[in-house]
């Protein structure tokens, strides 16, 4: 099987195409430095990203404060995160790395806080 | 009349990496004026990760990114007034503000920094027919309700324009439930980060749908619909290619602005292409003592640059205070030549003692390419680029011994050769 995706590692945004063997990786093609092989390897094996969105704060100047994944998370569980996220709410006055939600969803990230509020 | 040494309009992240910069070098006698309720700019809305990457060497969110320069204007007690309106700034560096505590403000500056940022080009500067229902905004109004004040503007969602805040709100209407149903972008590439289209919209199965625009939108109280239509070479839309497309909100992401009203008013020349003033290589406008820097001066892809470009107009601002500033002044003109849409700064002292980096934009994507410098009519730098892309400002830099071999006859130009 072959998949397709646009490398992230540099802004040159190279076009990769992954032969796969059932979850294995036989070849990557299209990167133009080993870093997009690299990339393509991790997309495929365990894809993570940043998740930065808001929580709601009682007595604060807003109504919300902005949040962030101490490090990345499954791709696939920030859908799941956004909704454990969505049901806390946080008293003013809160401070920049201050924790909300320890070990999210067990996947080792903490939402912290990024704002002041 | 108040009387400061130096007077920064403008407290986001270009206005106070210059001020701290004038700190640095030795002007006591700060005050930065901005116009919302907390210093940050823009950057306290932008909650996604990115920024500081090449300034800092670590991923920050836009909050993070501005309260380190924040707590940096607070050790270093550089006054401040927020919700502080600045109406005017005359040619002999009186500036005029305006808030509820002090009523109105007039300043006696001996230098002032203009970093009021940009803005947004509004639903008025593009021709879609239509009614004026709500659920019509920009992007970044939009990023202000969900991110600052806390609701949703609306749930089925389509982008116009693929800048960066477009993306980054489709993947944020997404996080939070909405669905996204497409963004469309004038253009046959996207004006946005590849980062950003890919994590923003390949991630969550957006569409992006390139030389295609909205040509009408529907419904009389709210948004019903819009509809959207290929268009041709020209940018016109092709008859036949109609679609409508339903929908509660129509988000824009169609170009910034720089806000330019003072430096108008003050009568400083202009760049019709950064709508910018036209600057020299500290960042110094043709009005003698007054600097830009920031979106103000030219719109920006990364904050680290605009950082950077703070700095200097911090530093020339302070030297021009100090009296320390090259007496010997002869300016040569930057051409931006032929792939070249622009270059920041627009003119450079042929007498400078430093090496002088210039920013640019190209005009389209090219590939394999060459960036190549001409000073005098000689190459100096020829410089092999697998990409560049209008997104992504580029540069090149001028040796000052280069510089200095020049005379005010000459000619310096920055090409893309294909």
């Amino acid at each position: 099987m072959e998949k397709y995706m646009t490398c992230v590692a540099c802004p040159l945004g190279c076009q990769l195409t992954v032969t796969l063997d059932g979850d294995e990786v036989i070849s990557v093609t299209g990167n133009t430095c080993k870093r997009g092989d690299a990339y393509a390897r991790t997309e495929i094996s365990c894809p993570v990203r940043s998740l930065t969105t808001t929580v709601k704060c009682e007595g604060g100047i807003h109504p919300v404060v902005p949040v962030k994944s101490s490090v990345p998370i499954p791709k696939d569980k920030m859908m799941e995160c956004m909704k454990i996220i969505n049901s806390v709410t946080v008293q003013a006055p809160v401070s920049v790395g201050q924790v909300v939600i320890h070990n999210i969803l067990g996947t080792d990230a903490h939402i912290v806080i990024t704002n002041i509020n | 009349m108040l009387q400061y040494d130096l007077v920064v309009v403008g407290g986001g992240p270009a206005g106070m990496a210059a001020a701290l910069r004038a700190r640095d070098f030795g002007i006591q006698n700060i005050i930065i004026l901005e116009r919302a309720e907390t210093l940050g700019g823009i950057l306290e809305q932008c909650i996604h990760t990115g920024f500081g990457l090449h300034y800092f060497g670590e991923e920050l969110s836009g909050p993070e990114y501005a309260a380190r320069f924040i707590e940096l204007v607070e050790d270093q007690k550089i006054e401040y007034k927020t919700d502080t309106m600045v109406m005017d700034v005359t040619e002999d560096k009186v500036v005029t503000a305006i808030n509820k505590e002090d009523g109105l403000l007039k300043i006696q500056a001996k230098a002032v920094i203009l970093a009021m940022g940009c803005r947004e080009r509004p639903r008025g500067a593009l021709s879609i027919a239509g009614t004026r229902a709500s659920g019509i905004m920009t992007a970044g109004t939009a990023q202000k309700y969900v991110n600052i004040d806390g609701y949703m503007p609306g749930r089925k969602i389509v982008i116009l324009g693929s800048g960066d805040i477009g993306l980054i709100m489709a993947r944020r209407m997404t996080l939070e439930g909405a669905e996204v149903k497409m963004v469309c972008e004038l253009m046959p590439y996207s004006g946005g980060l590849t980062r950003n289209i890919v994590q923003c919209l390949d991630d969550f199965g957006i569409p992006l749908y390139l030389s295609t625009t909205v040509i009408a939108t529907h419904g009389k109280d709210r948004l019903e619909g819009v509809t959207v239509a290929q268009v041709d070479d020209k940018l016109q839309p092709i008859p036949g290619t109609e679609k409508y497309v339903e929908c509660d909100t129509l988000m824009l992401s169609v170009g910034l602005i720089p806000e330019n009203e003072l430096t108008r008013n003050i009568g400083i020349s202009m760049d019709r292409i950064t709508n910018g003033a036209v600057v020299n290589e500290m960042r110094e406008t043709d009005c003698e003592g007054i600097f830009a820097c920031g979106n103000v001066l030219h719109v920006h892809d990364l904050v680290d640059y605009v950082t950077i470009e703070a700095q200097i107009a911090g530093e020339g601002a302070a030297k021009y205070i100090l009296n320390q500033q090259e007496q010997n002044v002869q300016y040569v003109h930057i051409t931006a030549g032929n792939g070249v849409r622009y270059t920041v700064p627009q003119k450079v002292n042929i007498r400078s003692k430093d090496d002088i980096k210039v920013y640019f934009r190209v005009g389209q994507i090219y590939k394999n390419a060459k960036v190549v410098l001409t000073c005098g009519g000689k190459v100096v730098s020829s410089k092999k680029k697998i990409k560049l892309a209008p997104g992504e400002m580029e540069n090149v830099i001028i040796p000052d011994e280069v510089l200095n071999s020049l005379s005010d006859t000459d000619q310096i130009v920055v090409e893309v050769e294909a």
